[in-house]
């Protein structure tokens, strides 16, 4: 997949800033995206194109274990998100979700906002074609693929349940 | 080689002699806690996949706290949902208004945590039921759902922080303190994906209440659980409260971990934690002159009996100053009441303070209490995020209720031993 880099060069972006708590009344995608990031970029919306990647430091979607915030920026377009570090829950929800979210040391400090990436999954490699750079990231652990390529958790287990 | 309680709980819930950490495992889970924010999308997504019996109803409590009672027609709408959806399902343990809490501090109030369990919830703060000896962590809502139709979770078996915390806490320092002190010492993913145990003479004094306040904040510091090894005192407060049977898992003297960390609380002092961070806490000596406009006592994290007790003290025969506001919130009904009849609210609304039903309402910026652009709040809760309690202009400052408490008189960020 190939998308424009949203790049946030700082740690610990957390849910509330994300999907702040007084939009979770609501839990459909397309009204959370409406509030996407707004208390710390106000202008994500309109930045935003659908097939866009999120590029963050460390400890991305730390704090509360809303899954709305997944849904906030899947909502907006965004199709995968690399940081240096996630947060446990947060992570969790992404592969629940079937949503990309990668691991790759120091991207934060490598991509800007506007560079175009390519995430090759099978390969384990991010292309900055913009920067002429590549970057590689941990594997996508097996169990999570599985997850992922099922198209989230409850697809994965609807075969046990039924 | 040992195994911890993390590891020993997990084991026995995954059918398995031992687990090491990195081990991926399906784990049993014996409750399911389900509260209105986050249990509405899986109700959704479950009847969508059309997977929509709950596996366990027996398993199943309903806490809805977030914005009960009910701030809007949307909140009305999802608790409406989820109260049809549990008379269809069977599940009998739901707690209506009336009977509600903050879920965190309802749930082991009502006899629902148990040593040796292991307990999921859509929601970060799940962590408080390790201070019971119990495994016990948040999910989001595909976990909760995939946890609701088949009673049983993936889990990588977390590594473990062990936290040896020795001496004995002065006068006017609490169990909060000494959470906020380990945030600062190793930063809000200093756990990351990790169980923090926590154990020692501090640990050993501090009564059960006060246990939950330093796991509930595990996840204030990335970690996957908080957990302590259950002693007579858990037992003592478990058993006043279900007769339902549970094991003692400890941990074992040569168990393997990740880190040890040893912290000596002897010379402590109260703790404020600076926006937007947990981990930005300063000793109360060194903040300064800060003024604020709402003092907010309440929370999963320090809502309970025992912190009400501790800021009424304070605030017995004062007033709130002429710049703030204070707003009391008993986490659950039991609290509310028994505050009722020690006088407690008494001394707090003779004080100028206003108290509310049991909500976790302006703690996450949802309803009652909301902050204003440049507004600055000293709270007793968990979290000091960008707009987390209201504007994203305004401020959380984090600390124990007795320091809320004196904060309150001054009408800026004081030091609770000067009241005490």
């Amino acid at each position: 997949m190939t998308g424009k880099a949203h790049c946030y060069k700082r740690d610990h972006i957390n849910t509330d800033e994300i999907i702040p708590a007084r939009y979770l009344n609501m839990d459909k995608e397309a009204d959370l995206a409406k509030h996407a990031m707004e208390d710390i970029d106000v202008d994500f919306l309109n930045k935003v194109k659908d097939g866009d990647i999120i590029v963050a430091g460390e400890d991305f979607g730390c704090g509360s274990s809303r899954e709305h915030a997944v849904w906030a920026l899947r909502g907006a377009g965004i199709r995968a998100i690399v940081a240096d570090t996630f947060a446990r829950i947060f992570y969790r929800n992404c592969i629940n979700n079937g949503f990309l979210a990668i691991e790759c040391k120091q991207i934060s400090e490598k991509v800007d906002s506007g560079d175009e990436l390519t995430i090759d999954i099978e390969n384990g490699i991010i292309i900055n074609s913009s920067k002429n750079e590549q970057y590689k990231f941990l594997a996508i652990p097996g169990f999570a693929r599985e997850i992922i390529d099922a198209g989230g958790l409850l697809n994965h287990i609807a075969g046990k349940v039924k | 080689m040992g195994s911890t309680i993390t590891e020993k709980i997990l084991a026995a819930h995954s059918g398995r002699d031992n687990v090491k950490p990195g081990e991926l495992i399906n784990a049993e889970i014996d409750v399911i806690m389900c509260h209105d924010v986050t249990t509405t999308p899986a109700i959704d997504m479950l009847a969508e996949k059309g997977l929509s019996k709950v596996a366990y109803p027996e398993r199943v409590v309903v806490m809805p706290d977030h914005f009960v009672p009910n701030k809007d027609i949307q909140s009305a709408e999802m608790v409406a949902k989820i109260r049809r959806w549990a008379k269809e399902q069977g599940i009998e343990q739901f707690y209506e208004l009336g009977r509600h809490g903050v879920c965190h501090a309802l749930l082991p109030e009502q006899g629902h945590v148990r040593p040796g369990k292991t307990i999921i919830c859509g929601d970060s703060h799940t962590s408080t039921h390790g201070a019971l000896g119990a495994f016990s962590t948040g999910v989001g809502s595909t976990d909760l759902a995939a946890t609701l139709v088949t009673g049983e979770l993936w889990f990588k078996v977390p590594e473990t922080i062990l936290f040896r915390l020795s001496g004995k806490l002065g006068k006017g320092v609490y169990s909060k303190d000494v959470i906020l002190e380990i945030i600062r010492r190793i930063g809000v993913d200093g756990a990351l994906y990790k169980t923090m145990e926590f154990t020692g003479e501090l640990i050993d004094d501090l009564s059960v209440e006060a246990r939950m306040t330093v796991c509930n904040m595990a996840i204030e510091a990335g970690g996957k659980s908080g957990i302590i090894n259950p002693d007579q005192k858990t037992i003592d407060y478990v058993k006043a409260r279900t007769d339902e049977p549970f094991e003692l898992f400890t941990s074992d003297p040569d168990a393997e971990y990740s880190q040890v960390i040893d912290i000596d609380v002897s010379d402590l002092e109260p703790i404020v934690a600076f926006p937007h961070l947990p981990s930005n806490g300063k000793p109360v000596s060194q903040v300064g002159e800060i003024l604020i406009d709402q003092a907010y006592l309440g929370s999963c994290t320090n809502g309970r009996i025992e912190d009400l007790r501790v800021a009424a003290e304070i605030m017995k025969n004062k007033k709130v100053a002429n710049n703030t506001r204070m707003i009391v919130v008993p986490a659950t009904t039991d609290i509310w009441k028994r505050a009722n009849k020690e006088g407690l609210l008494d001394i707090f609304m003779d004080a100028g303070a206003t108290v509310s039903s049991p909500t976790c309402g302006a703690c996450l910026g949802g309803h009652m209490g909301i902050l204003a652009a440049g507004e600055r709040c000293i709270s007793s809760t968990n979290r000091n995020f960008v707009g987390r309690m209201g504007s994203p202009k305004s401020e959380v400052f984090l600390s124990s209720p007795a320091t809320v408490a004196a904060s309150a008189i001054a009408g800026k960020i004081a030091d609770p031993r000067k009241y005490l």
